[in-house]
């Protein structure tokens, strides 16, 4: 079975109720009155003329259904799903996947829960791709593609993917640990036919091995290389030669330890590239200050199909106007780790006209955002980043920057805009100005903080996103929150799949409103809210549709989670704890549960107990 | 002002013990804070927030006391807190808010002195640290540390199956002391050598700590029978330095 986020219901037994099903179709199926009809002719005909169809059928959710129909549709449907997606990898053992989908080429894992993110979770909690790595290698020696997020992968299963896949091409590791520099060196070594490697936001550890000249000598397949998270040196010349070497080159993200002069040679050996992180974006230390600096403008220009930009790592900004060149094009920049000021931003954002992605930090201040709102009308997502992520750090952006971005780019379906002050008013007009907003999170830093200039809870700001913002799918809440915000949610947010909760509501009501208003609700993380045992017990309708629940630091007890535990056999019920606490017996300090076909996991860690 | 500054440094070595994972575990160079910590007997993800502080601490000389504030206040995970009646009352900083990943906030914090490109190379000496034996390294910044029993004491903790034996009370061995140095040396314990700017690996210790500190490019921690070939030539070293 396969974990779909988009699925309308999908209980964890649905192998159980295809089967009951399959009876019924079998019974019905064949006609009446034609015995001979009975026999295999007609059956096979209908699969293989299935089996074509279904390979038109690549959507999760078109397939799931497809697999409902009867027992006949599921098994073509099972043999012919090419892209398995499993969005909690303990939701379903290895073993079984493999043995309801035989003929995969492309996996998609997901670990950990989110909030494992922000240190909110031990370490070592679990999430290992190594029983997957072994069933892969096992059942799907062809499998092409893997792309894992929040798991831990380690070494030794990096290389059982090179060694034992043959033909593979594609791995992509977002937000994932427990591997280094050695295994990546395997990897690359043995992989002949790799076209990408995309490394995002993950923990690389330093094992001092130069693995960029473990890819093999002469041309190379890659299409995208993306090291931008990988914290250590590597082989300037190995990667110059590689870059020359793989004329499909399209994406290429460099870490920050790479300077501008040798990003400048890398641009004139791929100026066909797409996507572009940049490294450092200043010179290294032993650049001599006499030296004739290369043309930086002229390699940019010879980039003319570059439409995302990023990196600018340890940014100068006397050489931001090197991009001006490619401004027009681009639809995607990634200013987040570039603490530039307004007035540097100006100019290059002045050019920006097809700009969809724009990822900044709060240094642009409200003014900047002002220059954005006026000139990238196509914008479809916003992130704005703090450069002092604290509570009770400096406020560069505001409800005046919101406003104006509200204002200025109405196609808005995505943002993630961190503050110190907001208004309900900014809040509000966003809702009416942007009503195409799929996701929509604001993260006031300060805890519990109120409307600045009325005093007031932020409850009827957020009221507005979701009454007014008909297509949202993902809300993160914050700032001085009553239970009324949670009602409006429960009452408006009929398509909310995903919803983060912190320091808000009043009482159980605040959560019950959500559970018992929120038929698509997936994904529900909440931390340090005063909901307790009878909210939870509030779910229980709803929590096997549901990929995950997540509560830390609320007022759960052992004995309210083991209620829902024993009323739900198909739901896993973590109660974990820090490492170093006591077990503290009326307190449960952080809740994680999910639905799973396979009962309690065997790798648990100390800290975790399951009811 | 030297008690803040021997503030700091207790808080760092406490943040030091907690952060820095064992050989063996599963994460690797601490530099870049990519600790991930198997040891039950640390907590090591959040001990990447402290790396942070290891690193951080004179880079950003502004914000350094209000990260040791962020990663030492607030949480239910930090004994640090209870065991530490000095801490600033400042506003207590709550783990994992505002909600900015570990990553991001490293850099933020290490980019706002990228201004002060001089003076941030004089103010950090990281050197890298291997050990005979675990198959990840480690990065010290050595300008963390005033004397050689304070990095004895952090080496100790980061590779806690490594044990060295307690130098003389100025913090040097004692070279001249041959038969000391020779039990030392045949000794199963560990001692940390260094590769200084000529390129020659000296045992660490044969030189006052400061000009150990600008000549240490980096750091090797190998077992006492097989440091035996460097004792001759660090003793003649300091002979001739003497």
């Amino acid at each position: 079975m396969s974990e779909d986020d988009e699925r309308q219901q999908s209980p964890p037994s649905d192998l159980d109720f295809v089967s009951n099903k399959a009876r019924n179709c079998n019974a019905t199926g064949s006609g009446s009155g034609h015995p001979e009809f009975q026999s295999a002719y007609p059956d096979q005909v209908l699969e293989n003329v299935l089996e074509n169809v279904l390979h038109f059928l690549t959507s999760k959710r078109d397939r799931n259904a497809a697999s409902l129909v009867c027992k006949s549709w599921y098994r073509v449907e099972a043999l012919t799903r090419s892209e398995l997606f499993i969005g909690n990898c303990y939701a379903v053992s290895p073993a079984r996947a493999t043995a309801r989908f035989t003929r995969v080429r492309a996996l998609q894992l997901k670990g950990k829960p989110r909030f494992a993110d922000f240190n909110l979770m031990p370490p070592d909690w679990g999430a290992h791709f190594n029983p997957w790595a072994l069933a892969m290698a096992k059942a799907y020696p062809w499998l092409e593609k893997v792309h894992l997020k929040r798991m831990t992968v380690t070494d030794d299963d990096l290389a059982t993917l090179a060694l034992l896949l043959l033909g593979f091409k594609e791995l992509v590791l977002v937000c994932c640990d427990g591997f280094g520099t050695s295994g990546l060196a395997i990897f690359v070594n043995e992989c002949r036919q790799l076209k990408v490697l995309d490394l995002i936001d993950s923990e690389v550890s330093d094992d001092e091995t130069d693995w960029i000249s473990c890819f093999p000598e002469g041309e190379s397949h890659l299409e995208s290389l993306i090291f931008d998270c990988v914290e250590c040196h590597i082989n300037f010349e190995a990667l110059e030669r590689l870059v020359a070497n793989s004329p499909s080159l399209k994406k290429l993200r460099l870490n920050r330890y790479v300077s501008i002069g040798q990003l400048y040679r890398l641009m004139i050996r791929a100026p066909q590239l797409t996507h572009l992180g940049t490294g450092s974006f200043s010179p290294s230390e032993i650049a001599g200050q006499g030296d004739q600096e290369p043309d930086y403008v002229n390699a940019f220009a010879a980039c003319k199909s570059l439409v995302c930009l990023s990196g600018f790592r340890e940014i100068i900004p006397d050489y931001l106007p090197a991009i001006y060149p490619v401004c027009a094009n681009l639809t995607s920049l990634n200013f987040s780790y570039a603490n530039i000021t307004a007035e540097q931003l100006k100019p290059i954002i002045s050019k920006c006209h097809k700009l969809q992605v724009f990822w900044v930090l709060d240094s642009i201040c409200d003014e900047g955002l002002q220059a954005v709102a006026a000139t990238c009308k196509e914008l479809r997502e916003l992130r704005v980043f703090p450069v002092d992520p604290r509570e009770d750090g400096d406020g560069p952006v505001s409800e005046v920057g919101l406003q104006a971005i509200s204002e200025g780019c109405r196609k808005l379906q995505s943002i993630l805009y961190f503050c110190q002050r907001m208004t309900n008013a900014a809040v509000i007009a966003m809702s009416k100005n942007c009503p195409d907003l799929v996701v929509f999170r604001l993260c006031i830093m300060g805890r519990h903080r109120a409307d600045p200039v009325t005093g007031e809870p932020m409850d009827d700001g957020f009221g507005a996103i979701v009454m007014n913002c008909k297509k949202l799918t993902r809300l993160a809440v914050s700032g001085l929150l009553t239970d009324k915000a949670f009602d409006y949610i429960g009452q408006h947010g009929k398509l909310v799949r995903t919803l983060s909760v912190a320091f808000a509501g009043d009482s159980d009501m605040g959560l019950k409103y959500v559970l018992e208003g929120c038929p698509q609700l997936q994904k529900l993380e909440i931390r340090d809210s005063p909901f307790g045992d009878a909210a939870l017990r509030s779910g229980l309708h709803h929590y096997y549709n549901m990929r995950f629940l997540w509560m830390s630091s609320c007022r759960l007890t052992p004995s309210g989670c083991q209620e829902i535990a024993r009323a739900m056999p198909r739901l896993v019920v973590e109660v974990i704890r820090s490492a170093d606490e006591e077990e503290m017996d009326d307190a449960v300090e952080i809740l994680y549960m999910y639905r799973s076909l396979e009962g309690p996991r065997t790798d648990l860690p100390k800290f975790v107990t399951i009811l | 002002m030297a008690n803040v500054l021997g503030n700091e440094h207790d808080l760092n070595f406490k943040e030091t013990e907690l952060c820095l994972g064992l050989p063996g575990g599963v994460g690797g160079g601490c530099g870049g804070g990519n600790e991930v910590d198997s040891s039950p007997k640390t907590t090591g993800k959040r001990g990447f927030s402290e790396t942070v502080d290891l690193k951080l601490n004179l880079q950003a000389k502004e914000t350094g006391m209000d990260l040791n504030k962020n990663l030492g206040n607030g949480s239910k995970e930090k004994p640090v807190s209870a065991k530490d009646p000095a801490k600033p009352p400042a506003k207590a900083q709550v783990v994992g808010w505002p909600p900015v990943r570990s990553y991001r906030k490293n850099v933020m914090a290490s980019n706002k002195s990228i201004g002060e490109e001089s003076e941030k190379a004089s103010s950090a000496a990281f050197v890298k640290v291997s050990m005979d034996g675990a198959p990840y390294l480690r990065k010290v910044d050595l300008k963390m540390y005033k004397s050689y029993q304070e990095l004895s004491d952090a080496l100790a903790m980061m590779f806690s199956s490594f044990t060295m034996g307690n130098y003389g009370s100025q913090g040097m061995i004692d070279f001249m002391n041959e038969s000391k140095l020779m039990d030392l040396l045949n000794s199963s314990d560990y001692v940390p050598s260094y590769e200084d700017k000529d390129g020659d690996w000296m045992l660490v210790g044969d030189v006052p700590w400061q000009m150990f500190v600008d000549s240490c490019k980096r750091l090797r921690i190998m077992k006492g029978s097989e440091a035996i070939g460097l004792a001759p030539r660090a003793m003649e070293k300091c002979k001739s330095r003497a």
